[in-house]
């Protein structure tokens, strides 16, 4: 059975790179543009992990953060966040809100992979 | 010479033969796209005189040529029996007006003869090479030789 | 897709980003303080950073960080985006732009100025943000845990522990003591797996304390009340097993020590930390053979704690349902009611590739020539016109149009990235001949087809800058003049019966006729005596060679003319006028077709072959009358229209269709309007009728061919030329055609 990864970010280039990424690693990938559709392609696709941008339209990471963590069935699955550097500031929001962990942008495939990899079992 | 027959290199090759007046030509099948009736073309303004003119294929505008002329024989008159192929070479797409189209050849390297020296310069920019098959005689063309580079617009 | 097929996307990424900014700091300029514009515009410079460090593009990068964190300090509304601020983010977004453009194409960009800029930016972010930093500090202390090591929030507090690894890899031994608190769980992250992940590092030997474990009654379905010692033997670092539980370091107890045995290198001796064995109660001794087993052990009894946790939450719902759950779900619901209007405010667009479209485009244009075909032979055979093929035809046709016109639609795009590209311009010329000018756009939905908005911006360019350096006065002489210092340019767009009408209105001082006037003496454009309508003065700046800056500037452009911004909008198939009030400034105004794929034409015969005479250069058309004509030296003839002269211009000759010029008598004349204002008769054969066309490329499968502009089908499948009226215009004045084209050199 092959992972199953939701990106939410609203970059074209950096949904791209994270599709190219994750199919190369094996990892069925399901995409979103922003908080607000990630939270509706949630309920559909169960994912085994999250990655998801802050800086978003309409609704950002930190609410779609809040979301997936208010949702019963999915309160446990990791959400990993893109941030940019390493903001500690933005880190901290994002863990309030619930995220489990963080990749620094521009991030390394290898990173990523790594990153999903712990995240998961 | 040399370099070019080198260039050709080893296998198989498939070539259009075709005839104009009593002479055989040849070009390669893959440059050739379709092969049409002639049908009246709009003559162009200040056109070399082997352009006969231009006509529509499916929707596409395209030159044609007079092989005849532009090989040096004489204008060709054209009739209801002569044939367009239609060949491509670089990006451009050109008409070749010749009389009748007359076997489609299988040839390997082996096939080709050297165009002998004591051929005009004309005969030396077009010709590839000689082909003597069933005891007809008949002369490979390199289009881009025959039409090189578009002309640039300062002439 | 590979790695440059996504650097293409980025690039266009940034153009839709770069617009997004511009648009929104013009909204901010024009005193809108709505969060989403300030949000939308870091956003724009946020993602632009983003990708472009995917792509190594450090310069960029660079740049962009420091335009990012000026304008965070605007987001978090330390910084007033007053109209100074404003102006250093324009330009700013305007070096962004040359950036993203040098990234793409190479070349360099102006580096003095992007140096400028980031000292601009960084000055606006440091000079407000030092009063009032105290605002930033806050989360930190908020969020820092009890935890014995030092906050880990503060990463560069960390002191790693260098070892030095110069020969033989070292291993040394460290204690970790780990207990989970229940955040951990609740964030997704998992013990099991953190000491999974420990277990990669080297051998590891692990107790587990479950001393806090309550009685089952008593038991927190969503608490943590497993902790872990572990003892790992690595090559690694303390910061390596720290990395671990990196993502988990806030919602734990995480102690991690080196045990005494260590080697340590020399010039850094290390503390042997004592160690008291005896306090624990298992056996603590790294047993290598039995690691293994340990590790899964542990990492059952990890798993056990959280199936608890899972088991323990699915009773828990019950009661959470009751209480928290319709607090969440109003949330959820007005969350979703927002996006589902943002939804439908954005609609639905689909991204397709230009390819795809202009496709479809000659396919649907070889269906019109098709369906023009098929009715002419219908009619030919069919002359009574009443059978139910013709009417089926005329259906045909009907529906053939419609598709026609919705196809065309597709590749229709408001013209608004062109206008928003001259404010640019505006901003950039005013800045470098001080003068202060606003530019006002209005109808910037308006849709053209990408052809026309493609060659557009180009003479628009040319135009906007000459209005702002000869349109609009300089601040003294408006203010000397009662008007206000800043100038006002207005660039406009509608659609008027079929065509784009472009208006480009500037509130300066007006053409200067006497100046106009005595410059086409000098240029010898009229004769001194010349008697001219204030119409005539004004459009004599589009003749050639007509120049009104007494010193050729650099701005408007290396001393290209008004002559050639007409001639290239005529080529367009379009026409530009101009009106001018002294005092009160001047209008341009441009008509251009909606598309360039199609094109209004005249059929005409000319020497036995059919002809295409574009609708927008015909005046009008004549029949000469013998008396109308006159010889004029030894070849030129002209013809009287309404007591002046005008040239006559036998279309076939100078196409070498015929080897003498026809007798006008016997033909029609189509009165065109050429350059600098003058008129010319063409002579042709016939009028055949007017019909709309498809445009074919000549240049695609032959060659430019002076006096022609293009080609196209006629209802007969033949192929007929579209006549080039400037070139043939020009060609009458002496300027010959060129004679010899060909297609190939001969040989």
């Amino acid at each position: 059975m092959k992972k199953k990864v939701l990106t939410v970010d609203d970059s074209r280039t950096i949904r791209n790179m994270l599709l190219v990424t994750l199919n190369n690693a094996g990892f069925e990938t399901i995409q979103a543009e922003d908080g607000v559709e990630g939270l509706e392609v949630l309920e559909g696709c169960n994912p085994d992990v999250i990655v998801t941008d802050i800086n978003m339209p309409r609704l950002d990471g930190f609410g779609f953060i809040e979301g997936v963590r208010r949702n019963e069935k999915y309160r446990a699955v990791p959400i990993l966040v893109l941030t940019t550097e390493s903001d500690a500031e933005k880190k901290n929001r994002a863990r309030q809100a619930g995220a489990t962990g963080w990749i620094v942008k521009p991030f390394d495939p290898a990173k990523l992979i790594d990153a999903i990899e712990r995240v998961t079992a | 010479m040399s370099d070019v027959m080198k260039s050709m290199s080893q296998g198989n090759k498939e070539l259009i033969a075709f005839r104009i007046g009593d002479q055989e030509f040849s070009v390669n099948i893959m440059s050739v796209r379709e092969i049409r009736g002639w049908t009246q073309a709009m003559p162009m303004p200040h056109a070399p005189p082997y352009v006969i003119g231009m006509i529509n294929l499916r929707g596409a505008v395209l030159p044609i040529v007079d092989l005849s002329l532009r090989l040096g024989m004489k204008k060709a008159e054209p009739t209801d029996r002569h044939v367009i192929i239609v060949a491509q070479f670089k990006n451009r797409i050109v008409g070749l007006l010749v009389e009748a189209v007359s076997d489609i050849l299988t040839i390997t390297d082996d096939n080709i003869q050297p165009v002998p020296e004591i051929s005009s310069d004309l005969e030396r920019q077009y010709a590839r090479g000689i082909l003597a098959i069933d005891k007809r005689m008949i002369c490979m063309i390199e289009l881009d030789a025959l039409f090189p580079e578009q002309e640039s617009e300062a002439a | 897709m590979d790695m440059n097929e996504i650097k293409e996307i980025f690039f266009q990424e940034c153009e839709e980003q770069l617009a997004e900014l511009e648009s929104g700091l013009l909204k901010l300029n024009d005193g809108d303080r709505d969060p989403e514009t300030v949000n939308a515009v870091f956003r724009a410079v946020h993602s632009i950073k983003g990708g472009a460090g995917a792509f190594g593009l450090d310069d960029l990068v660079a740049f962009a960080h420091v335009f990012e964190t000026t304008l965070d300090c605007v987001r978090s509304n330390k910084l007033e985006p007053g109209p100074d601020v404003l102006k250093v983010m324009l330009k700013s977004a305007d070096v962004l732009a040359d950036l993203v453009t040098a990234s793409r194409d190479g070349g360099g960009v102006d580096e003095a100025r992007s140096r400028g800029l980031v000292k601009e930016l960084e000055a606006l972010a440091n000079g407000e943000t030092l009063a009032p930093a105290a605002h930033v500090e806050a989360p930190k202390a908020a969020a820092a845990p009890a935890a014995p090591m030092p906050a880990p929030t503060d990463e560069s507090g960390f002191q790693p522990i260098p070892f030095s690894f110069d020969d033989e890899p070292e291993t040394s031994t460290f204690e970790v003591t780990f207990k989970p608190r229940r955040e951990l769980y609740s964030k997704g992250n998992e013990a099991a797996l953190l000491l999974r992940d420990l277990s990669r590092l080297g051998e590891m030997s692990i107790h587990c304390d479950i001393d806090s474990l309550p009685d089952l009654d008593k038991m927190d379905p969503e608490a943590s009340y497993f902790g872990w010692t572990i003892f790992v033997t690595t090559e690694k670092s303390e910061d390596d097993i720290r990395a671990v539980f990196e993502f988990a370091e806030w919602d734990c107890d995480l102690e991690v020590k080196p045990v005494g045995a260590a080697e340590t290198s020399e010039e850094l001796p290390m503390v042997p930390v004592p160690f008291d064995l005896s306090a624990l109660d298992d056996e603590p001794a790294v047993e290598t053979s039995a690691v293994e087993e340990t590790v899964a052990a542990a990492v059952s009894a990890a798993q056990t704690a959280s199936d608890v946790s899972k088991v323990a939450a699915a009773a828990a719902r019950v009661e959470k349902k009751e209480a928290a759950a319709p607090a969440a779900a109003a949330q959820n619901n007005a969350a979703q009611n927002n996006a589902a209007a943002a939804a439908a405010a954005a609609g639905q667009t689909i991204r397709v590739d230009l390819d795809r479209v202009d496709r479809l485009i000659n396919l649907v244009g070889e269906l019109v020539i098709n369906q023009a075909m098929l009715s002419q032979s219908v009619i030919e055979n069919d002359a009574t016109g009443t059978s139910a093929v013709n009417m089926g035809l005329e259906e045909l046709q009907q529906l053939t149009r419609e598709i026609q016109d919705s196809v065309m639609a597709i590749r229709a795009q408001p013209v608004k990235p062109v206008f928003q590209r001259m404010s640019r311009i505006v901003r950039e010329v005013a800045d470098m001949v001080g003068k202060q000018i606003r530019l006002v756009t209005e109808g910037e939905n308006t849709e053209v087809d990408k052809t026309v908005i493609d060659k557009i911006a180009e003479p628009l360019t040319h135009m906007i800058r000459n209005a702002v350096d000869h349109g609009i006065e300089s601040p003294e002489k408006r203010e000397a003049a009662g008007k206000d210092p800043e100038g006002t340019i207005k660039l406009s767009a509608k659609h008027r019966s079929g065509r784009i009408l472009i208006e480009l209105q500037d509130d300066g001082g007006g053409i200067n006729r006497e100046r106009v006037k005595q410059k086409a003496i000098d240029n010898d454009l009229i004769s001194p005596d010349a008697n001219l309508s204030d119409e005539e003065i004004d459009n004599l700046i589009f003749a050639p060679g007509f120049s009104t800056a007494d010193q050729i500037s650099d701005i408007s452009g290396r001393g290209v003319g008004m002559d050639v911004v007409k001639r290239s909008i005529q080529a367009l198939g379009g026409r530009i006028s101009i009106s001018s009030r002294p005092g009160l400034g001047s209008t341009f105004t441009m008509s251009l077709p909606l598309t360039l794929a199609v094109l209004d034409g005249m059929v005409v015969t000319v020497a036995g072959q059919t002809l295409v005479v574009p609708l927008t250069a015909i005046v009008e058309t004549l029949q000469p009358e013998a008396s109308a004509i006159h010889s004029f030296g030894a070849t030129q003839r002209l013809i009287s229209i309404r007591n002046s002269f005008c040239p006559l211009v036998d279309v076939g000759r100078i196409l070498n269709f015929r080897a003498t010029q026809a007798n006008p008598v016997e033909g029609v004349a189509l009165l065109v309007e050429s350059e600098g204002g003058g008129q010319r008769a063409l002579m042709v054969d016939a009028i055949q009728g007017q019909r709309q066309v498809v445009i074919k490329s000549l240049e695609a499968n032959y060659t430019h061919v002076p006096g022609i502009a293009a080609a196209t089908i006629l209802g007969d499948g033949r192929v007929a030329l579209i006549l080039d009226v400037d070139a043939v215009v020009a060609a009458s004045r002496g300027q010959s055609l060129r004679a010899e084209m060909s297609l190939a050199a001969t040989g």
